[in-house]
């Protein structure tokens, strides 16, 4: 099968620091592709690339056949991307809902001119309950966003990207913030997406929660790509588990 | 009515009239956008200037104020285009240059009537009250075009770009597009703010457009609330008529309008309406607690 995202020679240097170099991988559709490393591995410098905010000095980044290169950042998500961000940016002047409903209605703002004769927003407000519910945040709908936990916020990011209707959803790391319970139920949350048929790519450091819903993995350290393949394999493979894990000694720490 | 009002109150309600428009416009950039200008008055000086023009000419009031319109809306396509790149404060200093810019061309042009300004051109053939009621209702379909462009998507996606306008491309909002939406708009209204002005005097100068004009009308927005229709129309009126009946205020309008804008920043950053939503929590939590 021909992947959905495809990630080529992906290079991106910072004043003469290359944080990424070289790196290639493929997603699947309807994978969850989890994408690891130790910090500063260039693992948000990938996502970024993906997106748009970041620039990459050299490397083909594919979206379902269509070459993103030079595409500004809305024009990819219009595409077929989402973000959730690893730092939570809710619009602070919409409440919990809106921030949800306003993402749902992304067919209406494409055109200003379009947006300027349009106004029902019942049917937004309908699907971001929807999604609000899908994510266990329900309860906190007419929130103002200032006035909410960050485990909630956390949710209310991954909602709001659901809400673009995404071919693929990048969630940069999602359970980063949230308790033990409610990482699991938002990993849980995550897995049932992929059976609405998405392809999700996650950042996470949270490797318990990785190991447990990624099937597929790749690996980054210092820029390169050091594994790809099924999770319980990369996970085995004695460089990955050096660089990862520190290291390693024994088999401790990776079934954990 | 028309016996009720003299002369003098109705050059008053023309001149608030007037400056509803003028804020309102400011507002659509500033207010729904989240786009500081601090050099909208220059827009207003284009629309006056180019109905004159029309005006000189012998072409009719309406198309000329349709013409200063388009001109003003044109070089805000122009002045937002060249903003696009720049946030906050940085545009904010951008937006000061097209004041001095514009009273820099004005006064070096001959044909704009250098530093005298454009004097004995024909006004329109309305007496005082009809050019009164015809202002007012410009100022009322100007509130209902707000309105409407608040509560359309095209409204929400300009919260969003001043809310946070990274997160807006994220969400897929063309924010460049979105952002010359605005400032055509905002400008080409200024520039109905400005014909109606120039046909309501006899004599128009560049410094009537110039900075001190720009912060005048920025105040009104920031004392409203940004983004409120409600509170900015009661600023604007406010505002007007303040100077106009009390002359302390007047002499000093300069350091009224100034220490105004530093006291609302400082103290209620949401202007006249962030204060009567506060006053209203503050009032039904007081209910609340009587129960």
């Amino acid at each position: 099968m021909s992947p959905i995202l495809s990630v080529r020679d992906l290079r991106v240097v910072f004043g003469g620091v290359t944080a990424v170099d070289g790196v290639s991988f493929d997603v699947a559709p309807g994978q969850l592709l989890g994408l690891i490393g130790p910090n500063g591995a260039g693992k948000t410098t990938v996502m970024r690339s993906i997106t748009g905010i970041v620039r990459p000095n050299s490397g083909v980044i594919e979206l379902d056949g269509q070459r993103l290169s030079g595409l500004p950042i809305h024009q990819r998500m219009r595409r077929g991307l989402a973000l959730s961000q690893q730092l939570v940016r809710p619009f602070r002047e919409m409440s919990v809902i809106e921030n949800v409903a306003f993402a749902a209605g992304h067919q209406k703002t494409d055109n200003p001119l379009r947006a300027l004769v349009t106004f029902s927003h019942a049917k937004e407000q309908a699907r971001a309950k929807e999604l609000l519910e899908m994510v266990g945040i329900a309860e906190h709908a007419d929130a103002d966003t200032g006035s909410v936990p960050l485990g909630v916020l956390k949710r209310l990011e991954v909602a709001r990207a659901l809400a673009l209707g995404p071919k693929v959803l990048l969630l940069d790391e999602p359970l980063a913030g949230l308790n033990t319970s409610e990482a699991e139920t938002l990993a849980e949350t995550i897995k049932n997406l992929l059976q609405g048929g998405l392809t999700i790519v996650l950042i996470e450091h949270n490797l318990r929660e990785v190991m447990r819903v990624c099937p597929h993995l790749v690996v980054l350290d210092n820029g390169r790509k050091i594994g790809d393949g099924p999770a319980e394999q990369v996970m085995a493979d004695p460089v990955v588990r050096a660089a990862y894990l520190g290291a390693a000694t024994g088999d401790a720490g990776v079934a954990a | 009515m028309e016996s009720l009002l003299n002369a003098y109150d109705m050059s008053l309600i023309r001149t608030a009239a007037i400056m509803v428009v003028m804020a309102l416009s400011l507002n659509m950039i500033t207010g729904f956008c989240g786009q500081i200008s601090l050099g909208h008055a220059a827009f207003m000086g284009i629309g006056a200037y180019t109905s004159v023009k029309f005006s000189i000419n012998g072409i009719d009031f309406a198309l000329g104020t349709l013409a200063g319109m388009a001109l003003a809306g044109l070089l805000g396509l122009i002045v937002g285009l060249t903003s696009l790149r720049v946030r906050h404060d940085f545009l904010a200093i951008t937006t000061m240059g097209i004041v001095f810019l514009f009273s820099g061309i004005v006064e070096q042009s001959r044909y704009l009537g250098d530093t005298d300004g454009l004097s004995g051109y024909p006004h329109p053939a309305y007496d005082d009250f009809t050019y009164m009621m015809l202002t007012i209702l410009l100022a009322i379909g100007v509130v209902a075009l707000s309105v409407y462009i608040k509560r359309s998507w095209m409204g929400a996606a300009f919260k969003s770009i001043g809310d946070d306008e990274d997160t807006a491309r994220l969400l897929g909002i063309n924010v460049p597009l979105y952002k010359l939406s605005a400032f055509v708009l905002g400008t080409a209204l200024a520039g109905l703010a400005g014909s109606l002005y120039a046909h309501q005097t006899t004599i128009i100068q560049a410094e009537n457009f110039g900075f001190i004009e720009s912060i005048t009308v920025l105040s009104m927005v920031v004392f409203g609330g940004v983004g409120s229709i409600t509170g900015v129309v009661i600023a604007a009126v406010v505002l007007t008529l303040l100077p106009l009946w009390s002359q302390a205020i007047g002499d000093y309008k300069l350091l009224f309008y100034g220490g105004l804008l530093f006291l609302m920043m400082r103290f209620a950053p949401y202007g006249l309406a962030g204060l009567a939503q506060r006053a209203r929590l503050l009032l039904t939590r007081r209910a609340g607690t009587a129960q």
